[in-house]
């Protein structure tokens, strides 16, 4: 994959006002597009589950059931508001709106193709090409807990007050692995860009996915938990909680909150798609490979329209995988004891990912030091630089499972007692093995 | 012209979110006013170029700390109209005191030729310069972990300790 060997004359950069058109494009192209990929998501998910179940799942309204989200839509919006006479007024009605504006804020920075050359110059194929990137997706999902945790205290009620309290504790515990996780990425990448991530991996003819691969393990399992999704739905909790922080929501509110889980699944799948699947990158192929303007000068290969849609293409098949993993993994599970919750985040996830941030940043020291380069191909094929991080992180990774399969993290030994118990059954057994062992006349010796 | 208008758009909301907080009587309200306060702050430190820095008073501020601050309050379930911390004249003439100091800090500032401790020129076209130069992260990063890594580390035992003097703090209770 070389760079740069076409020729890239007659590109220009958008000028002004064309930038404020494509801009006002995009923001609604990516708004109507998030809208209606998350009302399907709703159908999806349910015939997933139906699927798993040997069930039939919704199939009377359109063909196959496709009209189910707009009956729901509709349904939501004609069916009466209650609001408890305790809650409080102006939060209890603030909440949803705070779910809901993150979900879809964050979006903005994801870029969703390649660059697309239209006669009034290259459009990047994201809506805002921030500085910041990824930080602002942080930050701005890291908001979404407000609406969660407003609308538990905000409804006067116990069961959502703790599903408000649980939502806050598992925000903040696994957002730190979140943002630990993320912190191997940017010794790669030198950068925080989004766009700049996608153009490293095409560079290192590498996904992240193999040479993080412990960073791309502990952020899948964060995602679940900001996402609230199961196993770590808590916050929701049906048999414990009835639902929960919505428990006294009803008709569009409600649905706003299942928008904006829903939303917060797609950008998550968008986000782990572009972090370490590649992003729009079609794999194998260097002809895609680009960045955009850098000071003016353009890097990378010569873009297209065909490029650009065969690149969305891509991207759209890597994020729908990450959403359907989310889905199945959903109705495969049980959820986690709260108590399990906090120990793998804070216990495990936590010191586990500060190891292998060193160790990646020591790799990757070792390696500049060697002068292995990143974007080099050895002996015409081996993008050396990746195959040995990737050894490193494998090698993380196995011990990492090794040690939460040991049943002494997540097989129901969250207590104390429980695990003495168990450390005091197993010394019986084997005291008794023993005993048995040695008043057993061995076979020869009679 | 527009960034001078948004600036005090921005200052205006950040003033009058910080008055709210202080003046509500619900600990969430006034939580929730604190918020304002710091997105208000994070728009005008947008505003000077400093991306990083104000992208980073959402994500620690309002997105972690603040997290923090509304989980305590609706742990101890705190109702409406508390009664205020500051009671009696000594408490009030300290407070008067303290927002006196504030006062005539903000004075010396506005009288102008404010040294910089660090030797550098602030503003929006430095930091433009910098941030061409060594990244949007790396403005902060590269000082920070080469020319000031001793308080760097001083600062992180001293945080070290407060964590430490918390835990034991908590532990004597039970």
């Amino acid at each position: 994959m070389q760079a740069g060997t076409t020729t890239t004359e007659n590109l220009i950069e958008l000028s002004d006002n064309a930038f404020v058109v494509f801009s006002a494009i995009k923001v609604l192209l990516v708004f109507s597009v998030v809208m209606v990929v998350v009302a399907l998501l709703t159908l999806m998910e349910r015939k997933v589950s139906a699927w798993m179940q040997d069930r039939l799942g919704p199939n009377r309204v359109g063909p196959g059931g496709l009209g189910q989200p707009l009956a729901d839509g509709i349904k939501n919006i004609l069916k009466e508001e209650t609001n408890p006479a305790e809650a409080n007024r102006v939060f209890f009605t603030l909440a949803p709106m705070l779910s809901i504006i993150p979900a879809l804020v964050t979006f903005a920075v994801i870029p969703w193709a390649a660059p697309l050359p239209t006669p009034w110059g290259v459009v990047p194929m994201m809506v805002a090409d921030l500085p910041i990137g990824i930080l602002f997706l942080l930050a701005f999902s890291s908001l979404g807990v407000f609406g969660i945790v407003m609308a538990g205290w905000a409804s006067s009620n116990k069961y959502a007050l703790l599903g408000g309290l649980r939502a806050g504790a598992q925000m903040i515990s696994y957002e730190i692995a979140l943002g630990l996780s993320l912190m191997s990425v940017f010794f790669l990448v030198g950068n925080v860009g989004l766009d700049e991530i996608v153009w490293t991996q095409q560079r290192m003819n590498m996904w992240f996915a193999l040479p993080l691969a412990v960073s791309f393990f502990f952020f899948w399992i964060s995602s679940f938990a900001e996402t609230n999704r199961l196993p770590f739905d808590l916050p929701e909790a049906e048999s414990e909680l009835v639902t929960g922080y919505h428990t006294e929501y009803s008709a569009m509110k409600f649905s706003m909150f299942f928008i904006a889980e829903y939303a917060h699944v797609l950008t998550v799948s968008a986000l782990m798609a572009t972090l370490f699947l590649g992003g729009w990158d079609i794999p194998g192929v260097g002809r895609d490979d680009m960045l955009g303007f850098v000071d003016g000068v353009w890097v990378g290969e010569r873009p297209a329209v065909w490029i650009t849609l065969l690149t969305f293409g891509a991207f759209a098949l890597k994020t729908l995988l990450f959403i359907l993993i989310f889905m199945l993994v959903r109705w495969t599970v049980p959820r986690f004891r709260y108590d399990q919750v906090m120990d793998l985040g804070w216990k495990i996830l936590l010191p586990a990912a500060l190891v292998a941030v060193m160790v990646t940043a020591a790799t990757v020291l070792a390696l500049d030091s060697f002068g292995v380069e990143m974007d080099r191909l050895y002996y015409g094929f081996v993008p050396l630089y990746g195959l040995v991080l990737t050894v490193v992180n494998v090698a993380m990774l196995v011990i990492v499972l090794w040690v939460m399969d040991r049943g002494q993290t997540l097989a129901g030994s969250g207590s104390l007692d429980e695990k003495r118990r168990v450390a005091q059954e197993r010394a019986r057994r084997r005291a008794e093995a023993m005993r048995v062992h040695l008043t057993t006349p061995r076979a020869g010796a009679r | 012209m527009v960034t001078q208008l948004l600036f005090f758009f921005f200052a205006a909301c950040a003033g009058g979110s910080a008055l709210a907080m202080v003046t509500r009587k619900n600990p969430v309200a006034s939580a929730m006013w604190l918020i304002g306060t710091f997105f208000s702050l994070a728009a005008i430190y947008t505003l000077l170029g400093a991306f990083f820095i104000g992208i980073i008073q959402i994500l620690v501020y309002a997105g972690a700390i603040m997290v923090l601050f509304l989980f305590v309050i609706m742990l101890l379930n705190l109702g409406n109209n508390l009664e205020a911390d500051i009671r009696g004249t000594g408490w009030k003439v300290m407070a008067g005191g303290g927002g006196l100091v504030m006062l005539a800090l903000l004075a010396r500032v506005f009288a102008g030729d404010v040294p910089m401790p660090l030797g550098q020129q602030a503003g929006a076209a430095v930091l433009a310069a910098q941030q061409a130069e060594r990244g949007t992260v790396g403005i902060i990063g590269i000082p920070l972990y080469q020319d000031f890594v001793v308080p760097l580390q001083a600062t992180a035992i001293l945080l070290l300790i407060a964590v430490v003097g918390a835990v034991m703090l908590a532990k004597r209770k039970v």
